[in-house]
């Protein structure tokens, strides 16, 4: 017997944080296009403290990774938490906070590192207030997440649920112990750690980032988003667990590679190495995965421009994660590190892969919480994928290019063993590189001004009884 | 002493073996048939709430093609 209620989704939070992750996209990369322009032409730095690169640089990416990556992914976690347990999510007044606390996090970024005011660790810039406030934000998060999942209505915890599962547990363990800091004033701290220490605590914190933040969260958005908008199951349920499971274990020790060559002992570096090279197969296996759901189903890239950003994304993922591995071998990274090859590799990974999934799950998250039946125009979202990928292919091949020339420029010696090019000449021969990554970058930010007004568009022509419809869903109460 | 049992080096390998048995595991219980038709199920889930696609005619659709 069945014993249908109805109720309601809430789809308000992931409204909110959909709309923000638009708006955050196009600031941060404004912000990215800025500055590789002043690395293009230095005169953009305007000669003023708040507008140099040194303090634009972190801006950039805290509005890229924390505030757009941030917002989609609690826009897509909230979003398909509810739907893969059927039922509402937990604290509602909760996640109204963590909307409006991130928000403010966001703020005070943007106020401080133009100011100056950091604790100059990358990508743990923020000084301890704002910490602080972060750290009850994601446990609130963690509350919202987690009391979803418990008081979900199906028996199986659905494996996307354990990506965005990990990714929550993890950066608060990371945020918390790289953070620990002895403030001196209200806006100038010091690390508890220092020398050799402070270094392995910091990149332990920086790798792990990008393997929770940048990649077990993204791979929690694709295990629902590519099943969903391909209309198939995920293609090996097994192999998903075994991937988890793999890259969990993996991950936190890959942290080393990032600083080869240093004072950090040689047995740690030659570990990060090893785990590194370890780390391509976890990695292809989520990329596998994802790709293989298509399977039987590949005639849909041709009409679907929303799947061939969910597809491409998983391209640019499994290439990024093969050349992680090579640029984590020693000998390459004598030649890779300090150069272009890096910022190359950092954005194939960013662009190419954390924000296309992104863009992809929004295209098919936004008109199903605004009650539409599709964006505005699909031809934009074609001409916004196109953008994307022409802007991602030109920073990496510039950045390839550059990171090379650098790299072989640096080490070259003459017989008599002085240095054959200064450092300002490989400097020179960067520079058309530069100018092409300025173009890449300006056309994929364009292209988020096109979704930005596909957006404007589709949330325009939303009725508000529409949009009260679309949360509603029926449970069947029966067994 | 130099014929300590436990330096740091059996421990690091015991910790490899370790880590290597658990994977080892892990591919066992995902693997077994046993844990084939519960999964089967999670990896219907995404679309558990669309009556009109229904988890009975999707059901068949990956699981069960060989
Ligand atoms: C329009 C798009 C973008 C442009 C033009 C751009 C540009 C830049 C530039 C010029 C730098 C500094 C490079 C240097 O110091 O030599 C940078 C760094 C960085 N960007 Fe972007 N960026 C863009 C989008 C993104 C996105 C979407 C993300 C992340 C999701 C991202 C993440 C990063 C990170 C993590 C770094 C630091 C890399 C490192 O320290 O090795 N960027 N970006
Ligand atoms: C198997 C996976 C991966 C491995 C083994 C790996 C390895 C590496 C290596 C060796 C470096 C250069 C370190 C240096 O010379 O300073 C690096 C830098 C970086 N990678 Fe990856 N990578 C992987 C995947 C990714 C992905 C998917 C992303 C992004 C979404 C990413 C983001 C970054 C960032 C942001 C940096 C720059 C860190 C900094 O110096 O500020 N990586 N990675």
């Amino acid at each position: 017997m069945n014993t249908a209620t109805s109720t309601a989704y809430n789809y308000r939070v992931v409204r909110q944080f959909a709309i923000m992750t638009v708006v955050w996209g196009i600031v941060g990369m404004l912000v990215g296009v800025l500055i590789a322009a002043q690395l293009a032409w230095p005169d953009l730095n305007m000669n003023l403290p708040w507008t140099s690169f040194g303090r634009l640089r972190p801006l950039h990416t805290n509005a890229v990774i924390f505030a757009f990556g941030g917002c989609a992914l609690f826009a897509c976690s909230y979003y398909s938490v509810q739907r893969t347990c059927q039922t509402t999510l937990f604290a509602p007044k909760l996640a109204a906070f963590t909307f409006w606390g991130w928000q403010l996090v966001i703020l005070l970024a943007a106020i401080t590192l133009p100011l100056g005011i950091t604790t100059s660790k990358e990508y743990a810039e923020l000084e301890w207030p704002i910490d602080i406030l972060i750290a009850v934000v994601w446990v609130s998060y963690a509350i919202v997440f987690f009391g979803t999942l418990i008081k979900r209505r199906t028996s199986h915890i659905y494996v996307g649920n354990w990506f965005f599962g990990a990714f929550i547990l993890t950066v608060a363990l990371l945020h918390i112990v790289n953070n620990l800091e002895l403030p001196v004033h209200l806006t100038k701290s010091y690390s508890v750690y220092s020398g050799a220490t402070d270094a392995m605590v910091q990149w332990w914190y920086g790798h792990n980032a990008v393997g929770f933040f940048l990649t077990a969260g993204f791979l929690g958005i694709m295990y629902y988003f590519v099943p969903k908008q391909a209309g198939r199951p995920v293609y090996s349920y097994r192999l998903s667990i075994v991937h988890f499971w793999a890259l969990i274990a993996v991950y936190i020790w890959a942290g080393p590679h990032h600083l080869h060559y240093t004072a950090l002992p040689d047995w740690a570096q030659s570990l990060g190495m090893v785990m590194s090279l370890i780390l391509l197969a976890p990695s292809w296996g989520g990329m596998i995965n994802g790709m293989m759901t298509l399977s039987g189903a590949w005639h849909k890239l041709r009409s679907d421009p929303i799947l061939r950003f969910l597809v491409v994304s998983l391209a640019f993922y499994g290439m990024s994660t093969f050349e992680g591995p090579m640029m984590s071998i020693k000998t390459v990274n004598a030649l890779s590190h300090y150069t272009d090859w890096t910022i190359g590799h950092v954005h194939a990974g960013a662009l190419g892969w954390v924000a296309m999934v992104s863009i992809g799950a929004l295209y098919h998250l936004i008109p199903k919480v605004f009650g539409r039946d599709n964006m505005h125009s699909i031809g934009l979202i074609n001409v916004h994928f196109w953008m994307s990928t022409i802007g991602t292919v030109l920073y990496i091949a510039s950045m390839w290019v550059n990171g090379i020339a650098q790299g072989l420029m640096w080490r070259a010696v003459n017989e008599d063993g002085t240095l054959t090019y200064s450092f300002a000449e490989a400097l020179d021969a960067s520079h058309p590189g530069f100018v092409v990554r300025v173009l890449g970058g300006f056309i994929f930010f364009a292209g988020m001004l096109v979704m930005a007004y596909n957006t404007w568009k589709t949330v325009a022509a939303a009725k508000p009884e529409e949009v009260a419809a679309c949360a509603k869903y029926t449970v069947e109460g029966a067994h | 002493m130099p014929d300590v049992l436990f330096d740091t080096g059996t421990i690091r390998g015991l910790g490899t073996l370790l880590i290597f048995v658990a994977f080892i595991g892990v591919v066992i219980w995902a693997y077994s048939a046993r844990r084939k038709p519960s999964f089967d199920e999670a990896a219907l889930l995404p679309f558990a709430d669309e009556p009109q696609m229904g988890g009975h005619a999707l059901s068949v659709s990956r699981s069960t093609q060989q």
